[in-house]
């Protein structure tokens, strides 16, 4: 029994949120939410904590431009600096307003490849990996909460599914893990 | 959530559902395709097989096969990379600039507004490639450690900055448009019924879950995707634009050139847009997804920045005259230009992109799919005459009058030139037939507060 796993379907993304939040308020731990789009306002309901990508891109951002000054630093004032139509070139600061296009450039090409590359680990979406969603049409018309009874010990598997009863619930589905 | 004006016209007609925008949206992956589509293609692809023909023989016998001499040493080359990064503004713009502004029209327009930049950035890519004559020494333009001892590039010209903004350009949108990507891939591999269609999608949806962590990312990513693309699409077309600003040839060298630039870039873009999107809700039936407010929406985007292009034309030309200075003379916006041996040049210019733009400020015409599609294929080629003029006009009366000349392209510039087209168009009827040609997950988020049948309505119907 307690490997079962219940997903409620539902049709539309508020009556899925006014049910989750009926359970939750219950004691009730749902373990994910799958929809074809973005559920605004369901993270708060089921425990999401915000994301930290935001942050990973912006570290790299700075790699990018450190890289960036390092590198037009080294090749263009330390290892072989060239008179180009008499631009100050003895210090860095002096040539800086010309290499502007380039640092801004490469800061944004890290930022962006950088988070890119980090949120399709974290996704785990890769090349190659099959498809993980419960049922298929949760990428197409139906939202779909999984309940997990490992989650749930102290609540029995009839009485959540009672409880999803009185929620404007289109299927319920049971299937072991 | 957000809220609607119930007075704004609905983006989505008629009664729908989430299942139909599926459906729609995958009718003509999984039809068979219309006998004008192999047409088209046939048609697309032989034109691309004879410009890489054209290329070839350029690569074989040299860029003296282009019609450039002594006095115009850059024309058709750099005037087709310039017009194709511009209409490569578009997809960036839409996807990124108008996220951030909130605007939910975009969500028709922005997938295939997208696919049409990739494809043009790659066009543009080819132009430089090729005028560099060697083009196996192509990879001397990146900042690589090399055999010939401190062989550096120079971080101080115009044209490196180039490299540098058009990669990252292009790099960040193609990510960016693959990422909006995935999780539409996913909607079609569990909606498709053929097996290689399902495997093809599995594949190219890398598995996609849609589990409210992954949207949250998802959100996040493109949230931020946004912030980074938005000073890259004015930084690109500002840096091309310094190719010119910054060489001492009147008529080029000018400050207001990024900002003109930019304008001229987005208003070539949206009508590339306008010429592609208006025979694809034809024949693909988005009828009920590109409407007419999205037409007119972007009209008004191409009516403000033609707008912006008419105040700098007007303000080159007195500039040019009010200095007095006689090289100023033959500009590519001047009397000299206007009267010159190039006055059809100078003409088809302000023909295509003031006055019969002008027309749009008239309600009707900006409404009218037709009259749209018309002007949107005059300012394409305007927005081409743009860029000649600049460069060869500016070109062609050189510091000494022995100089002065004239440019004639050989059928190799013709050649290549049709050849982008035909690739370009090869590339965007693939991606009509087998990509998902409308952002499914955008749409659907706002189809019940911007579908017309949901239109007014708090909540959905069977919660009350």
């Amino acid at each position: 029994m307690v490997n079962k796993v219940i997903y409620a379907v539902y049709e539309d993304p508020e009556l899925l949120k006014s049910a989750a939040r009926k359970l939750i308020t219950a004691g009730v731990k749902v373990r994910d939410v799958f929809s074809p789009f973005p559920v605004h306002g369901i993270d708060p309901i089921i425990g999401l904590k915000r994301t930290r990508l935001g942050i990973v891109s912006f570290m790299f951002g700075v790699f990018g431009l450190s890289l960036a000054v390092l590198g037009t630093y080294y090749m263009s004032i330390y290892d072989w600096p060239m008179n180009i139509g008499g631009k100050p070139n003895q210090f860095y600061y002096q040539n800086v307003p010309g290499f502007v296009p380039v640092l801004f450039e490469f800061t944004v090409l890290c930022a962006a490849h950088g988070m890119a590359i980090t949120y399709l680990i974290r996704n785990k979406t890769l090349p190659g990996m099959p498809g993980r969603n419960p049922d298929p049409r949760s990428t197409n018309d139906k939202f779909i909460i999984e309940l997990r009874m490992e989650d749930n010990q102290q609540h029995a598997s009839e009485a959540i599914t009672n409880m999803l009863r009185e929620t404007p619930v289109f299927e319920i589905n049971e299937r072991q893990c | 959530m957000h809220q609607e004006a119930a007075i704004r016209p609905p983006l989505i007609l008629g009664h729908r559902t989430y299942g139909d925008i599926t459906a729609d949206v995958a009718a003509p992956i999984e039809n068979k395709a219309p006998r004008a589509w192999y047409v088209l293609i046939a048609i697309a692809s032989i034109i691309a097989l004879y410009g890489i023909g054209c290329i070839a023989y350029l690569i074989s016998k040299g860029i003296g096969t282009w019609g450039l001499n002594k006095t115009i040493n850059w024309a058709w080359d750099i005037t087709n990379f310039v017009w194709w990064v511009g209409i490569g503004h578009a997809g960036t713009l839409i996807s990124a600039v108008l996220l951030l502004f909130r605007q939910k029209w975009r969500m028709a327009v922005n997938r295939s507004a997208e696919a049409m930049t990739i494809f043009a950035v790659m066009m543009a890519a080819v132009f430089p490639m090729i005028h560099m004559g060697r083009i196996w020494l192509a990879y001397f333009v990146f900042p690589l450690p090399n055999q010939f001892g401190s062989l550096w590039v120079n971080y101080n010209s115009a044209l490196l900055w180039d490299v540098f903004a058009i990669s990252t350009y292009f790099s960040v949108s193609l990510v960016y448009w693959y990422i909006g990507l995935i999780p539409d891939f996913a909607t079609l591999r569990d909606h498709v019924t053929k097996k290689w269609q399902k495997q093809f999608y599995g594949v190219v949806s890398f598995g996609w879950t849609g589990n409210a962590k992954a949207w949250q990312r998802f959100e996040e990513v493109s949230l931020v995707l946004a912030g980074l693309a938005t000073p890259l699409v004015f930084s690109v077309h500002s840096v091309v634009s310094m190719d010119f600003a910054t060489a001492l040839v009147p008529g080029w060298h000018s400050t207001i050139f990024p900002p003109y630039f930019v304008a001229g870039a987005i208003f070539s873009g949206f009508a590339m847009v306008q010429t592609l999107l208006l025979v694809m809700r034809k024949t693909m039936n988005l009828e009920a997804y590109v409407t007419r407010k999205h037409v007119e929406y972007m009209n008004i985007v191409i009516m403000v920045t033609g707008g912006i292009v008419a105040v700098a034309y007007v303000t080159e030309f007195f500039m040019g005259w009010y200095s007095g200075v006689e090289y100023e003379y033959y500009t590519y916006m001047s009397v000299g230009a206007a009267t010159g041996q190039y006055w059809w040049a100078f003409w088809a210019l302000i023909l295509c992109n003031i006055l019969i733009p002008a027309m749009l400020w008239f309600r009707k015409i900006r409404t009218s799919f037709f009259w749209a599609w018309v002007i949107s294929i005059v300012i394409n080629v305007g927005m081409w005459f743009e860029r000649f003029d600049i460069i060869v006009l500016c070109l062609h009366r050189d510091f000494m009058p022995s100089g002065w000349t004239m440019f004639y392209p050989s059928w190799v510039d013709v050649g290549t030139f049709l050849g982008t087209i035909g690739i370009f168009f090869t590339f965007y009827l693939l991606f009509a037939r087998y990509f998902p040609v409308l952002a499914l997950n955008e749409l659907k988020s706002i189809l019940k507060s911007s579908g017309e049948s949901y239109k007014g309505e708090v909540l959905p119907k069977s919660q009350h």
